[in-house]
C-alpha cells in the first residue's frame, strides 16, 4: 500500500442553474489574456448537448484517453510512444480552433470615435486571432439552454450511444447543466502522452500541473486528455490547464470556481487512495466495473490501518485529519451518491457528480403527483428510462443500475426529510429501502442542502517550505511566478512573454485569506501589490479596479 | 577577406551558436517552444510539416555523414567515390527536394492563412529567408553540379575544412579552391549557426527523445517548484559564522 492524497472536487448537478458564473470568475482570474481568448478552464456545457469543444466526447474521433490492449495492458487510445513521436511534426488528432470557436472582439472604438451622423455607427466584430472583420458562428455556449435544438442537440455524442427512443423523446424530457474543469486524473493521459514531460502529477495534493519552462509546444497532451481540458496557448505556444486554483488551495481556500458559485454546489476534500492499485484499477476489464474499481482504491482514513500506512507515507497528521472531514469522500464513499464522469476513459478521474433527480421530480409534479413522496419517486425513476440511461452513459459508461441507486437516495432522503420537516413521525423503512441509517440520512442531508462554507470546503493547507520561509511571503505567497505559473510576463524579444520569470508575486494569498474570513476591509497594505478581481474581497473600493473617481470641488479642497 | 570569411566567421559563429544557446536557456526557458501554429490551420500543415522536418532530418544526417566521415574511411572500408557519389546525391537531393517542398507550403500557409500570417514575427521571417537561402543554395549545389557534370568532390575540400575548424587549424585553401556555390551555401550556413539560438530553430534541441524511457507519468513535488534561489535582501537569520581558531595539532 503507498497511501497518496488527492484534491478532489464533488459537484451536485441537481443544484447548478447554468448561470455561467463559475466560468466567467475562472476566466477572469485565469485566461483573461492573449493566446488564451478561448481558453475555458472552466465551462459549463447543457446536457444533452455537445459540449465544448463540440463533441469532445466522441473518442472515436478525437482519440483521447486510454483504452485496453488484447492482452489487457492498459495504453494510450491515440498510440503509443513512437506513434506520438512519429506523428510530432502534425498531429492528426489535434483539434482545430474552429472545433472550439473562434475568439473576437468589437470594435468599440468606432463607436467611441464616430462623428456625428445620420446612421448609428456599428461595433463590427472583429476576430482576434487575424484581426479581419469575422462573422460569429459558434462560441463557447451557442446551444446553452438547448439552443438551436433539435439541429445541433443531436451532434451530442452521448444521445447517439443511447436508445432511439430515448433520442427522439430526450427533448420533451429533460435538460441539466454540466460544469466542468480539469479532473486532476489519478491516471492522468495528459501527462503521459506528453512527449517532454512536462505534465505532472504534484506527490502532495495531486494537482495536475503543466511546467511552462518544459513544455515545448508538443501538442500531444491535447489529443491525450479525453475530456479536452488541455488546452494550447497559441501565443506563448504552450500547453495551460486548470491549475486547481492551486496558489489558493495551498493556503487552504477554495478554487475561484468553487468560492463563486451561485448554487454553492462544489464541495472540495482530501481523498487518500493506494497509488500502487491505480494502474490495475484502470485495467479492469469491463468498462462498466471501472466505477468501482475506482472506488476500490480509495481508501478510508477513519481505518487505523491506512492512518499508519499515511503516516509512513509521511502525509502530514493534519492532511490525514482534513480527509476524515472530507465532504468528497463522504459523498463518494459513505453515502455513495457521488459518480466520475466517463470513468470508461480509463483516466480515473477525481471531480465527481451527484446526478440530477430534478428530471423526475419535474416529470412527476408536471403530472400532477406529489414529487416528494417515496413510492411515486421510486417508480418514477423506474419508469423514465430515458434520464436514466443518458446520465448512466455520462457517469458509469452505461451501466443505469449505480445511477439508479443514487437517485433513489436522494429520493429517499427527500421523502423521509418531508417527514421531519413536517413534524410528522418518521419513517425508517425509507432510510432501509436505499440502504442508509436514519442518521445518516440526516448528515447527508445536511451536507447537500446546508453544509456552510467550512463543511463544504475542508481543505489542509500546503506544508514546507512556505511555513518555514514566512519573510519571502511578500514575494512568494503565490507559486504563479515559478514554473507552471501561467506567466505574468510582458514580450520578450523572441515572441510572446519569452524572457525570464517576473519576480512580482500576483497576490499574497495569506492575506487574501484573512480578509476573506474577517468583516471589515482589510487594507492589501502594500502599494506594490496591485488588487485586482481575484483578490479583491468586494469590501471598500478597490483603487486598481475601478476607475478613479471624478474629483469634485469639495475633495479639492481638502487637497 | 580570406581570413574574415573562413575564419573569422566561423568561430564566432561557433561561439554564438554554442553561448547563444547556453544563455537562451538559462534566460528564456519558457520562450523555448516549436509556437506551433496548427491549432490555426491544419489541412496544409499536415503536408508540409512532416515534408520539411522528416526531410531536414535527413539533411542533416546526410551532412554529418558527408562532412565528419573522411573520403579516406570509406575507402578503407571499401566503398568506392563513384558508388558514394551517387548515393548521397541521390539521397541528397530527395531529402532537400523534400525540405524545400515542405517549407514552400509551410509558407504559402503562413502568408495566406490570415491567423498564422499575423502570429508570424519579425525574427520569423529573418529566419525563413536565411534558412530557404540556405537550402536552396545547397541543393543548387548537389543539383547543378551533376547536371553540369563536372561534381565538385566537397569531401576532399569543404569537409576537410569543417573537419579542420574543430582541430582549430583552419584550412582556409581547401574552402578557396571549392566552387563558388559551396563558397555561398557555407557562409550562408555559418550566419545561420550563428543566429540559430535566437530563433524558434532552437525547438531542434528538444527532440523529446527522453519519452521513449520515462515513465508514462510523472511525479513532481511541490516543493521542488517552489524551491529557488534566495531573493536579494530575503536571506534567512543565520548566525554569523565566527572565524574558527586554529586547530592545534594533537601534540603528544
Ligand atoms: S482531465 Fe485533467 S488530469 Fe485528466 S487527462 Fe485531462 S487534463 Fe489531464
Ligand atoms: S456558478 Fe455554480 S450554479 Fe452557476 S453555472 Fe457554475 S456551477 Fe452552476
Amino acid at each position: 500500500m503507498r497511501v497518496m492524497a488527492q484534491m478532489a472536487m464533488v459537484m451536485n448537478l441537481d443544484k447548478c442553474i447554468g448561470c455561467h458564473t463559475c466560468s466567467v470568475t475562472c476566466k477572469q482570474a485565469w485566461t483573461n489574456r492573449t493566446g488564451v481568448e478561448y481558453v475555458w478552464f472552466n465551462n459549463v456545457e447543457t446536457r444533452p448537448g455537445q459540449g465544448y469543444p463540440r463533441t469532445y466526447e466522441d473518442q472515436g474521433r478525437w482519440q483521447g484517453g486510454w483504452r485496453l490492449t488484447r492482452r489487457g495492458r492498459l495504453t494510450l487510445r491515440a498510440g503509443g510512444r513512437l506513434k506520438k513521436l512519429a506523428t510530432i511534426f502534425s498531429n492528426p488528432l489535434l483539434p482545430n480552433i474552429s472545433d472550439y470557436y473562434e475568439p473576437w472582439t468589437y470594435d468599440y472604438e468606432r463607436l467611441l470615435t464616430a462623428p456625428t451622423q445620420r446612421d448609428t455607427p456599428v461595433a463590427r466584430p472583429k476576430s482576434l486571432l487575424s484581426g479581419r472583420d469575422m462573422k460569429v458562428q459558434w462560441s463557447a455556449n451557442w446551444d446553452d439552454d438547448l439552443g438551436g435544438s433539435p439541429e445541433l442537440t443531436v451532434n451530442d455524442p452521448i444521445l447517439k450511444q443511447v436508445s432511439e427512443k430515448v433520442r427522439l423523446e430526450f427533448e420533451k424530457t429533460f435538460m441539466f447543466y454540466l460544469p466542468r474543469i480539469c479532473e486532476h486524473c489519478l491516471n492522468p493521459s495528459c501527462a503521459a502522452s506528453c512527449p517532454s514531460g512536462a505534465i505532472y502529477k504534484r506527490t502532495e495534493d495531486g494537482i495536475v500541473l503543466v511546467d511552462q519552462d518544459r513544455c515545448r509546444g508538443w501538442r500531444m497532451c491535447v489529443t491525450g486528455c479525453p475530456y479536452k481540458k488541455v488546452y494550447f496557448n497559441h501565443r506563448t505556444g504552450k500547453a495551460e490547464k486548470c491549475t486547481f486554483c492551486y496558489p489558493r488551495i495551498e493556503v487552504g481556500i477554495p478554487t475561484v470556481c468553487a468560492e463563486t458559485c451561485v448554487g454553492r454546489l462544489r464541495y472540495i476534500g482530501v481523498v487518500l487512495y493506494d497509488a500502487d492499485r491505480v494502474l490495475d484499477a484502470a485495467s479492469t476489464p469491463d468498462d462498466q466495473d471501472l466505477y468501482m474499481a475506482q472506488r476500490s482504491v480509495f481508501l478510508d482514513p477513519d481505518d487505523p490501518g491506512v492512518r499508519r500506512e499515511a503516516e509512513r507515507a509521511g502525509i502530514p497528521p493534519d492532511w490525514v485529519e482534513a480527509a476524515q472531514r472530507s465532504p468528497v469522500w463522504a459523498l463518494i464513499s459513505k453515502y455513495q451518491v457521488a459518480l466520475p464522469l466517463h470513468p470508461e476513459y480509463r483516466t480515473m478521474p477525481m471531480v465527481w457528480y451527484i446526478p440530477p433527480l430534478s428530471p423526475m421530480v419535474d416529470a412527476l409534479r408536471d403530472s400532477g403527483h406529489d414529487a416528494e413522496d417515496e413510492r411515486a419517486l421510486f417508480g418514477a425513476i423506474d419508469a423514465l428510462r430515458i434520464p436514466v440511461e443518458y446520465l448512466a452513459e455520462l457517469f458509469t459508461a452505461g451501466d443505469p443500475r449505480p445511477v439508479r441507486d443514487v437517485l433513489a437516495r436522494l429520493g429517499g432522503m427527500r421523502a423521509y426529510m418531508r417527514d421531519v420537516n413536517l413534524g410528522a413521525p418518521r419513517r425508517p423503512q425509507i432510510a432501509e429501502a436505499v440502504g442508509l441509517t436514519e442518521d445518516e440520512i440526516e448528515d447527508m442531508y445536511r451536507l447537500l442542502a446546508l453544509a456552510k462554507y467550512d463543511e463544504r470546503y475542508v481543505i489542509p493547507s500546503a506544508h514546507g517550505e512556505m511555513h518555514d520561509r514566512a519573510g519571502e511571503l511578500e514575494e512568494l505567497a503565490c507559486s504563479l511566478d515559478y514554473e507552471s505559473g501561467p506567466g505574468m510576463g510582458g514580450s520578450g524579444p523572441f515572441g510572446e512573454m519569452s524572457g525570464g520569470s517576473q519576480p512580482v508575486a500576483v497576490e499574497n494569498f495569506y492575506a487574501l485569506k484573512q480578509r476573506q474570513t474577517s468583516d471589515v476591509f482589510v487594507d492589501p497594505g502594500n502599494s506594490r501589490r496591485r488588487v485586482n478581481l481575484l483578490n479583491w474581497d468586494g469590501k471598500g473600493a478597490a483603487e486598481d479596479v475601478m476607475p478613479p473617481r471624478a474629483a469634485t470641488d469639495g475633495d479639492r479642497e481638502e487637497l | 577577406m580570406t581570413t574574415f570569411l573562413w575564419v573569422i566567421v566561423p568561430y564566432v559563429s561557433l561561439a554564438v551558436f554554442v553561448g547563444g544557446h547556453i544563455w537562451r536557456y538559462r534566460y528564456d526557458k519558457f520562450g523555448w517552444t516549436t509556437r506551433s501554429s496548427q491549432l490555426y490551420e491544419s489541412r496544409l500543415l499536415r503536408l508540409g510539416s512532416p515534408l520539411f522536418h522528416f526531410g531536414i532530418l535527413f539533411v542533416v544526417l546526410g551532412h554529418i555523414g558527408g562532412l565528419l566521415i573522411p573520403e579516406s574511411a570509406t575507402d578503407a572500408v571499401g566503398i568506392s567515390e563513384t558508388f558514394y557519389h551517387a548515393v548521397a546525391v541521390s539521397l541528397g537531393a530527395i531529402s532537400g527536394v523534400m525540405t524545400l517542398t515542405g517549407i514552400a507550403i509551410l509558407i504559402y500557409r503562413r502568408r495566406t492563412t490570415g491567423p498564422v500570417f499575423s502570429a508570424t514575427t519579425k525574427n520569423d521571417k529573418f529566419m525563413y529567408v536565411l534558412l530557404v537561402a540556405t537550402l536552396v543554395a545547397g541543393l543548387s549545389n548537389t543539383v547543378l553540379g551533376n547536371l553540369i557534370g563536372h561534381p565538385h568532390d566537397y569531401r576532399l575540400s569543404v569537409a576537410p575544412y569543417f573537419r579542420s575548424i574543430f582541430y582549430f587549424r583552419p584550412a582556409v585553401d581547401l574552402m578557396t579552391q571549392a566552387g563558388i556555390g559551396f563558397q555561398i551555401h557555407v557562409t550562408l550556413a555559418w550566419i545561420l549557426f550563428a543566429v540559430w539560438p535566437f530563433t524558434r530553430l532552437v525547438h531542434f534541441f528538444s527532440a523529446p527523445l527522453g519519452y521513449l524511457t520515462r515513465p508514462y507519468i510523472v511525479y513532481r513535488s511541490r516543493e521542488a517548484a517552489v524551491a529557488r534561489p534566495v531573493r536579494r535582501g530575503w536571506e534567512p537569520v543565520t548566525a554569523p559564522v565566527a572565524p574558527q581558531p586554529r586547530r592545534r595539532r594533537a601534540q603528544r
